[in-house]
């Protein structure tokens, strides 16, 4: 035991390793493993049928739908507009630059319930912007899209400016030398270089989304069946005193996005393998 | 790098011992003044009585004063009221609760015992000292001429009402409806069920709460008719203009009755009991009605509530326990998953 800490010292470059290690391992499982086992352990009451049954609802299928759905196009648009919004900030010099680059992180910063509201404000049918639409936009899925879209854009902007930062600008000159127009300049050699960044953002974005309920609540109407995601869906177990039934769909969520992001992941690292040598 | 970083944690554990020795400290003091000096009860409520306890405190401490001697602060915490309960039964340390449904407060009897199971019978009249009931708030004018439950289920009529499953509010909501029906279609339930669901056909937003209802009819000017208690639906005309609102009140609707409870175990364990007793007795006093009649609630008192006949008209009312056999029934049959609010919204097998 002693030899083995020894040898783990004489590796280390920096000192206090053991003491740091033991706080992070401490640290994570106190805030995520705990809680996270917590969701597993009251599901864990349930027998396999009942978990079943309250998984498959027609309802609650309904909400996945929705949920995820919705999180999914929000996710994209930040993609293309985040990359836009970056692209701006980085590449060009105008004033107020630095202030729409702090307005960047204000959905951040926000409280979500006042986002909501002040989007149901906006879109309503007699709101500022809903009434130049000739379809609704509150108390549909295109207004939950909005809301998601709304607290998902810092995530891309963030992650895939520091890039575009770093980005050595003689790459685009040799390119433009050796006969590339500006498209084809961008498709392969900007872009890929963009592309590990723009896809964590998005994962991000996504993650994000899933477990939005303060802002969106506002703006869904809430249907069932239409409207309604799914973390409404557990609150209203948590409100019938279900809450073995809740986290069982909590858990559905769980397992869900950590696929994503495993898939996600996988594709980040197709990327950089692809196009990084 | 090393020094600092012990340093770091030394500072930390003794920051962390300060404040945990400064905390039992305070706590042993209020253990020992408990009684004498420093009274201090919580009452944990529900959303829409936030301005009336806040008024009833102010009397409470000055009765309470005079009757005993004794300084008492009273702190109030507000919510939805499942939320509020689902608080206290997570260990919010409540000496009385004052919820929307006696359903809520049973749920904390059932699941931590820490009040006795017969709470309801302890007080007067069900252990609410005032009710309200379900009525219609209508734009100026009531273009869409509504008059009663009937008018609801008609086609170009939008109706605004919360979630039955998150609201307790929008729970009266729907059993005022579901009562309607079952006088009109003699207990005939697929009958019943039909009236029930064609009015929430005709929903357009189903808000989380009932704050939330009110706000999507009042402000985003949504819907033709907000159906909400009849306390919010005053305050709504209050904040908001006469010229814009109007109540319309049902022929038939239903009892609403929000219970008040001490916790018992709480209570007695920080030396409270005999305070948040008296507390809650004093909402049946005189003051105590006169304010909730001010506050629009109904008062129980019959001569209070006299003086108030204009702010409250007679209406049919029924009750809970009468027509729906109690809280856990209705909340078995008709807003559990699989019950008829869920068949309302599922598609047709």
């Amino acid at each position: 035991m002693k030899k083995k800490n020894r040898k783990i010292k004489r590796l280390s470059v920096f000192p206090g390793f053991g003491l740091s290690l033991g706080f992070t391992m401490l640290y994570i499982s106190l805030l995520v493993l705990l809680p996270l086992s917590m969701i597993f352990f009251y599901t864990s009451m349930m027998s396999w049928s009942e978990f079943w049954e309250t998984i498959v609802e027609p309802r609650v299928v309904e909400s996945y739908k929705l949920s995820f759905g919705a999180s999914f196009i929000a996710a994209c648009i930040n993609a293309i507009f985040g990359v836009i919004i970056a692209w701006v900030l980085v590449r060009y010099q105008f004033p107020g630059k630095k202030l729409i680059d702090g307005l960047v992180d204000l959905p951040f910063a926000l409280p979500t319930a006042v986002a909501g509201i002040a989007l149901t404000t906006l879109y309503a049918e007699n709101g500022w912007l809903g009434q130049f639409f000739s379809f609704k936009i509150a108390f549909t899925p295109i207004g939950i899209t909005i809301a998601l879209i709304f607290i998902g854009l810092p995530f891309v902007v963030r992650m895939v400016q520091p890039v575009l930062q770093n980005f050595e600008t003689e790459l685009e000159e040799a390119s433009a030398i050796l006969g590339a127009n500006r498209l084809q300049t961008f498709l392969k050699v900007i872009f890929p270089e963009l592309l590990p960044a723009i896809i964590t953002g998005f994962a991000l974005a996504f993650a994000r989304a899933l477990g939005e309920y303060g802002s969106v609540i506002f703006i869904a109407g809430n249907m069932p069946m239409k409207t309604e995601i799914t973390p409404l869906i557990i609150m209203t177990k948590l409100e019938q005193y279900d809450y073995t039934g809740a986290t069982s769909i909590a858990v559905v969520m769980l397992i869900m996005s950590f696929i994503i992001l495993l898939f996600i992941n996988g594709m980040q690292w197709w990327s950089n393998k692809k196009f990084m040598q | 790098m090393k020094v600092t970083l012990t340093k770091f944690f030394s500072v930390a554990v003794s920051v962390i011992v300060i404040l945990t020795g400064c905390n039992t400290k305070e706590t042993n003091q209020d253990v020992t003044a408990g009684d004498k000096k420093k009274l201090e009860i919580l009452n944990v409520s529900y959303d829409p009585t936030r301005e009336l306890y806040e008024e009833f405190n102010q009397e409470f401490i000055k009765y309470w004063e005079k009757e005993t001697g004794q300084k008492v602060a009273i702190q109030q915490s507000h919510g939805g009221s499942g939320k509020q309960a689902r608080s206290v039964i997570d260990g919010l340390e409540a000496d009385v609760v004052t919820l929307a449904l006696a359903g809520d407060i049973d749920e904390i009897a059932n699941t931590r015992d820490l009040l006795q199971k017969d709470w309801q019978s302890r007080l007067e009249h069900n252990s609410t000292p005032y009710t309200s009931t379900i009525v219609f708030l209508v734009r100026k004018g009531n273009p869409k001429n509504i008059q009663d439950w009937d008018d609801l289920t008609k086609e170009n009529v939008s109706v605004i009402t919360p979630n039955p499953k998150t609201s307790g509010g929008a729970r009266w909501n729907y059993l005022a409806a579901w009562a309607y029906a079952k006088e009109k279609y003699h207990n005939d339930e697929t009958k019943i069920k039909e009236f029930v669901s064609k009015i929430y056909k005709n929903v357009e937003v189903l808000d989380s709460g009932a704050r939330g209802a009110t706000t999507t009819f009042v402000e985003r000017g949504l819907g033709d008719v907000l159906i909400a208690w009849e306390n919010e639906a005053f305050l709504s005309i209050n904040e908001l203009g006469k010229e814009e609102f109007e109540i319309v009140v049902p022929t038939i609707s239903i009892l609403a009755e929000p219970p008040v409870a001490v916790v018992d175990k709480i209570a007695k364990k920080k030396g409270t009991a005999e305070v948040a007793e008296a507390y809650l007795k004093f909402l049946y006093s005189d003051t105590g009605q006169e304010i909730a009649a001010k506050n629009y609630y109904r008062p129980r008192d019959e001569n209070i509530l006299k003086k108030y006949t204009d702010q409250f008209p007679e209406i049919k009312l029924v009750t809970i326990d009468e027509d729906f056999g109690g809280w856990k029934k209705a909340q078995e049959k008709h807003f559990n998953d699989g019950g008829t609010f869920d068949d309302i919204y599922l598609p047709q097998k």
